[in-house]
């Protein structure tokens, strides 16, 4: 596959009657992570639906390696991992189960890597047990533990620090260096600055009404 | 740990084909269906009810209840697997899961049929299977059997399809059950006229293979359309 870039041109968004994103434009390329900020409701989290698909802007246009990615919708979203405010999880079943109904969906997956990941975040003590019985924390590591085995290039992450304890914060700081450094993307967006052990860090603020 | 890291990404990790995710999701339905069992066991629970108040309603005379059975079985039918529709994408809509399954990279069509197959798994099927059974309670003929099976099966399975497109549509709506049996119900009526026909015909004991053609053609067409038209409804109302 060629070099990763995201290049988002003069995107507009509405959101009934709110203009929320007004001309937005910016590129990534490998090795990039854009943080963005903002208050509650400056569309951040419209923002990133946007840049995954979910949401169609009104004006201006999403390109993935300068392709519209609206050309190729799933193409483009293999590609991608995205994890919003709450962590996609069936609180019926155990973190291990639905990590392989999550990440299976997209590519094959051995127990052993699972096993890891679960360890990597933390996970591996309550890894059966129904994920209704975990707190807040502990599933936002096992969605980390998630995002971590998609081992897509490009990661779009909705407050991907909330709940966490101080450890955790470093744990998705190191991750997302790691990404990094592998050549992947990431857009965040965060209320607290990202703790990023080096690496290029761009910073976009999205003004409020 | 950081050498499996960049393993991921490096080696273009082994990808599921469209087929092994569609068992997934079939199987993931299914197990989750067995935690919560009340799901599956409320519309079934509900058909008995409503076919087994039947005799005592109407009469115990067995020739007056054949008469009436065709149109208690498929209306009890019909109300019950509107019943279970609600649930079909509600709580994935709720945690998430869904989100994730449209940015899967998977066709949307394709999982949504797996979904609907999941669904008829678990409510048509035991449906077809407990109609018969209920049909004794209305002095259906033992010979009868075969027929209704088969019909109730045909005809669920266009049920849980047109239902598919309803609830993705009604997604976003709370308390969506009134609305979604407004959607569904006109759209079910064909299925509901052939397949009461079709176990008229085998109560009678003559040929219903007519009505069947027709429910397997309409069972047929939702399979080809119903899934586009939901994945597109899912799409909206995750906008």
């Amino acid at each position: 596959m060629s070099e990763p870039r995201l290049e988002a041109q003069n995107l507009h968004l509405w959101r009934g009657e709110r203009h929320v994103l007004r001309g937005l434009a910016f590129t990534l390329g490998a090795g990039e992570c854009l943080q963005i900020t903002g208050s509650n409701g400056s569309g951040k989290t419209s923002l990133l639906r946007t840049l995954c698909g979910l949401m169609w802007p009104e004006e201006g246009r999403v390109l993935w390696s300068d392709a519209d990615i609206r050309r190729d919708l799933p193409g483009f979203q293999a590609h991608l991992a995205y994890i919003g405010h709450e962590p996609p999880l069936k609180a019926d079943l155990s973190p291990r189960e639905n990590l392989r109904y999550w990440v299976e969906m997209r590519r094959r997956l051995s127990r052993q890597e699972t096993g890891e990941a679960l360890e990597r975040v933390g996970a591996a003590q309550w890894s059966d047990r129904p994920v209704r019985t975990l707190s807040a924390g502990q599933k936002r590591r096992v969605a980390l533990a998630g995002l971590f085995l998609m081992g897509a290039p490009l990661w779009l992450l909705d407050e991907p620090t909330t709940n966490l304890d101080a450890e955790g914060q470093r744990l998705v700081g190191a991750m997302i260096h790691e990404q990094l450094a592998r050549g992947g993307i990431v857009v965040a967006a965060v209320h607290h600055e990202l703790v990023l052990p080096g690496g290029a860090l761009r910073r976009l603020e999205l003004a409020g009404e | 740990m950081s050498d499996t890291a960049t393993s991921a990404s490096e080696q273009g990790h082994a990808l599921s084909s469209p087929f092994a995710a569609a068992q997934l999701m079939v199987a993931r339905d299914i197990q989750l269906a067995l935690r919560k069992r009340g799901q599956i066991v409320q519309p079934l629970v509900f058909f008995a009810i409503v076919t087994t108040l039947f005799p005592l309603g109407i009469s115990p005379e067995l020739s007056r209840l054949r008469d009436v059975a065709p149109g208690v079985l498929w209306v009890a039918a019909l109300l019950s697997s509107l019943l279970a529709l609600e649930f079909l994408f509600r709580d994935d809509a709720h945690d998430g899961t869904l989100e994730q399954h449209v940015l899967s990279g998977q066709s949307l069509t394709w999982l949504m049929l797996a979904k609907t197959v999941a669904h008829w798994l678990l409510t048509g099927l035991p449906l077809s299977v407990m109609a018969p059974l209920a049909g004794l309670s209305l002095g259906v003929p033992a010979a009868a059997t075969g027929g209704i099976v088969i019909s109730v099966a045909l005809g669920s399975i266009a049920l849980s399809l047109i239902g598919a497109i309803g609830a993705a549509l009604t997604l976003t709506v709370k308390r969506s059950g009134a609305l979604l049996s407004l959607l569904t119900l006109p759209l079910s009526m064909p299925v509901l006229i052939f397949g009461a026909r079709a176990t008229e015909l085998a109560i009678k004991g003559s040929s219903y293979a007519p009505p069947l053609y027709l429910l397997g053609a309409m069972a047929v067409l939702g399979v080809t359309l119903a899934p586009l038209a939901a994945a597109a409804a899912v799409r909206i109302s995750l906008e």
